[in-house]
């Protein structure tokens, strides 16, 4: 017989507000098999927890029923809580009243009836409740981090330090990532590259780290602790081994009419190439599109001046796989593309330049060696206007609903730097509201209007119009002076809207893990576990999960690098005990679950069975692997002989909490 | 504020006013700017406020060319050039309220005119 124990939380006013918890305490007492049924303020606290803790003991409950918040929040409080007082934290079952229940219902009497039904089906469970015991599983003492920008590259260096191997895998030729394009960093004003190349060298030298560079993730398989995942090397036509980055290749390369994407377009590379002179990696990479060797046959000329013998046209793209411990998603942003806004003339003029364009414009190692050109006749500008928003804060299908939260700032940056050099340049900035969160950020933005005289004007562009004499007419209004304006500029800079990189989606089916509607990777809790995605062993670091700016980029990737070493520092982890089994007698071994199976956890084995009239016969059955299996449930729908259940919610489970709902 | 009439443009617009975020991207894009008195931006400010009143006395209603330059622009999807006309359309609706009447007509008339520009702004001048 069992005996079970009902205990109905307040939530302080959450529930209790709009649910008569006393009612629904006393409702379900009557209910087969309670011999307890009782409220409390806060069932979560010290005290409230003690009180299944006694109720456990006094009563010899053999399983408990808590009316509460979405298990989510507390099951595992609450499981802990009953294995301290000898029960079998399995034999826990909560009942939803809070998210399912007061925080949707405004009418206490529905809302209260609701919490009695719940209550009574988490009560009809529970009866056929089984202890289950977890199972342990080893963990793979190595790290993956996806993307080598600033965030991956921290991540990577963190994890190094607490002596774990980390791998990084960057798509591109290089790691380095977009702060590797930009000049100079807010708030401070230092170089970009003068703080980010020593630790891109660092993680190089490691001995802890490996970069797989000009590589992508092609398959992940596998659970947390023990993630198997398949790597494709893209053929980049020189041995990275034997390479030593010389450039004597690049130099004498005969297509020099590559459109350089290191620069944004803004030049031309060659054909063979290393990204840019800080390049780790430091190899050269063939580009295929434009190699006359490899288009035509004729030319040849990187091999012959090679002195290593690095250069092997027949290269193929080679797939390795490795085993990892924990994964971290650090694929960061692009800037959006403009073409839907044909207002600005972005495609009409050269001189209209998103804001990253203009900082290679404005790098010493870009197109113009650092002195600021207008991109169509190579003058000097003498006024330059910037649009901030463009595609930020959309509500249409043109852009992104959400602030990019960067550009306030960064504008402010180029507004400050171009002023300083070129005093003689008038500089404007449309805004809608300036944003400058942050420390040192607001007095960063106020410098620029107080100090260097930049022209902040509460608006917007409407128009940009280029001119026959090559200047751009551009048409805004001042909101404050309630006017239209006219400004004749020599170059206008769009602040464009970050979205997340292209690759992320896919990646994030590979990993199971969760995306909101931009594809920015979603984090297990938004202010409780801002770095771990729902997905265990997966963790996220900087601009995938979010737009942000490099201090809080290389603090997240931190915060992640410490979630990757917790979990790389245990030699075994827990396993979920509620996983599929198979009933062999049952199974007719369809193969049914086994397609469904979105972990690759059942597999068919040939076994021997004695039949009713004493003979045996070999039939193929489904095995569950209850480490790989993750509990989804995915197989006991598609079952069609109903062989496959699940423990802790089994087919008979189920039927009993439908039943009592409809009773 | 007058709570009928912000309700009236609110319907016959069909805009949220609510959705705008004050760029001022529509005045910035407006090629009748100067020729009005309260510019798209006060339009959607003022129908918030319920300050309907004032626009339908101000000669800006008129001078709408409803090319919908704002309308296309807007980041907020937020219409303004249909808050313009829907004021204009409460302004006719009243006792007397015809921008234009068929009496008036044939002084207007002269050969450069299209005919078509006639019965456009019949339509959009009267109710």
């Amino acid at each position: 017989m069992q005996r079970i124990g009902v205990f109905v939380c307040h939530c302080g006013t959450n529930i209790a507000a709009t649910v008569d918890v006393k009612a629904v305490a006393e409702a379900l007492s009557h209910e087969p098999g309670v011999v307890v049924s009782q409220d409390y303020q806060y069932m979560c606290s010290e005290s409230g927890q003690n009180l299944v803790k006694d109720a456990i003991k006094e009563h010899k409950l053999t399983g408990i029923v808590i009316c509460s918040c979405s298990p989510r929040m507390h099951e595992n409080t609450f499981r802990k809580a009953a294995a301290a007082a000898g029960l079998n934290p399995y034999l826990v079952e909560i009942a939803n009243v809070r998210e399912q229940c007061s925080w949707i219902h405004k009418d206490i009497a529905t809302a209260t009836d609701k919490a009695v039904i719940l209550g009574k089906a988490a009560v009809a469970k529970v009866h056929l409740n089984a202890p289950l015991t977890s199972m342990e599983s080893p963990v793979v003492k190595r790290a993956l981090v996806i993307g080598g920008g600033i965030a991956g590259i921290q991540t990577a260096l963190d994890i190094a330090e607490a002596g774990f191997d980390v791998d990084i895998v960057e798509k591109q030729p290089t790691i380095g990532g977009k702060m590797a394009q930009i000049d100079k960093t807010f708030p401070t004003l230092d170089c970009a590259a003068c703080i980010l190349t020593p630790k891109m060298v660092e993680a190089a030298q490691n001995e802890k780290i490996h970069i797989h560079s000009f590589s992508e993730v092609t398959d992940v398989k596998g659970f947390v602790g023990n993630f198997t995942v398949t790597i494709k090397k893209k053929a980049r036509y020189v041995d990275e081994t034997k390479c030593t980055g010389c450039g004597l290749c690049t130099e004498k390369c005969p297509m020099k009419k590559v459109p350089n994407e290191f620069n944004m377009g803004l030049d031309n590379r060659t054909a063979i190439y290393i990204p840019f002179a800080q390049a780790v990696p430091k190899v050269a990479t063939i580009d295929p599109n434009y190699c006359l060797m490899m288009k035509t046959g004729k030319c040849g000329v990187c091999s012959k001046m090679c002195s290593v013998g690095a250069i092997d046209y027949k290269q193929q793209d080679q797939l390795i796989e490795e085993k990892y411990g924990a994964i971290v998603v650090a694929t960061g942003f692009n800037p959006i593309k403009l073409d839907k806004f044909d207002e600005f003339a972005y495609s009409h003029s050269p001189d209209v330049v998103t804001s990253l364009e203009l900082e290679r414009l404005m790098n010493a190692a870009g197109p113009n060696g650092g002195t600021l050109l207008r991109p169509s006749d190579k003058k000097h500008p003498h006024t330059i206007v910037f649009v901030q928003c463009v595609g930020s804060r959309c509500d249409d299908e043109k852009g992104k609903p959400y602030c990019s939260k960067i550009c306030c700032m960064y504008t402010a940056k180029h507004a400050m730097l171009i002023r300083e050099k070129y005093p003689d340049t008038e500089v404007y900035v449309f805004y809608i509201d300036v944003r400058t969160p942050g420390k040192n950020f607001d007095e960063f933005y106020r410098r620029a209007v107080e100090q260097y005289n930049v022209h902040y004007i509460k608006g917007m562009v409407g128009k940009v119009t280029p001119k026959s004499d090559g200047q751009l007419d551009v048409q805004a209004s001042d909101l404050l002076a309630n006017e239209q304006l006219h400004i004749n500029a020599d170059m206008v800079v769009l602040a464009a809207a970050i979205e997340p990189d292209k690759t992320a989606r896919p990646l994030a089916t590979m990993l199971t893990t969760q995306m909101d509607t931009n594809d920015f990777f979603t984090e297990a809790h938004p202010k409780l576990r801002p770095v771990e995605s729902a997905t265990a062993g997966i963790f996220l670091s900087g601009a995938c999960q979010g737009p942000k700016d490099i201090p809080e980029t290389v603090a997240q990737a931190s915060a992640a690098a410490a979630k990757a070493i917790g979990l790389l520092c245990k030699n075994s982890i827990t396993c979920n005990p509620c996983v599929a089994q198979s009933d062999e007698l049952m199974c007719n071994g369809c193969s049914s679950c086994e397609k469904v199976c979105p972990y690759g956890a059942i597999t068919y084995t040939d076994k021997e069975f004695r039949m009713p009239d004493r003979t045996t016969a070999i039939r193929r059955v489904a095995s569950v692997n209850p480490a790989v299996c993750q509990g989804c449930g995915a197989c006991t729908v598609a079952c069609p002989s109903g062989a496959m259940d699940l423990k802790g919610f089994s087919n008979s489970q189920i039927m009993a909490e439908v039943d009592a709902i409809c009773k | 504020m007058n709570k009928y009439l912000k309700e009236q443009v609110l319907r016959s617009s069909g805009a949220n006013v609510l959705k705008c975020m004050r760029c001022g991207k529509c005045s910035a894009t407006c090629p009748s700017y100067d020729e009005m008195e309260y510019h798209p931006h006060q339009f959607v400010y003022m129908v918030e406020k319920g300050d309907i009143e004032t626009l339908m006395k101000s000669e800006s209603i008129y001078k709408c060319l409803t090319c919908f330059a704002c309308v296309d622009r807007c980041p907020r999807g937020v219409e303004p050039a249909k808050v313009v006309e829907a004021v204009r359309l409460a302004a006719e609706r009243q006792q007397g309220g015809d921008r234009l009447v068929p009496t008036d007509i044939p002084e207007l008339l002269d050969d450069e005119l299209p005919q078509q520009a006639i019965v456009t702004a019949f339509r959009k001048y009267t109710k």
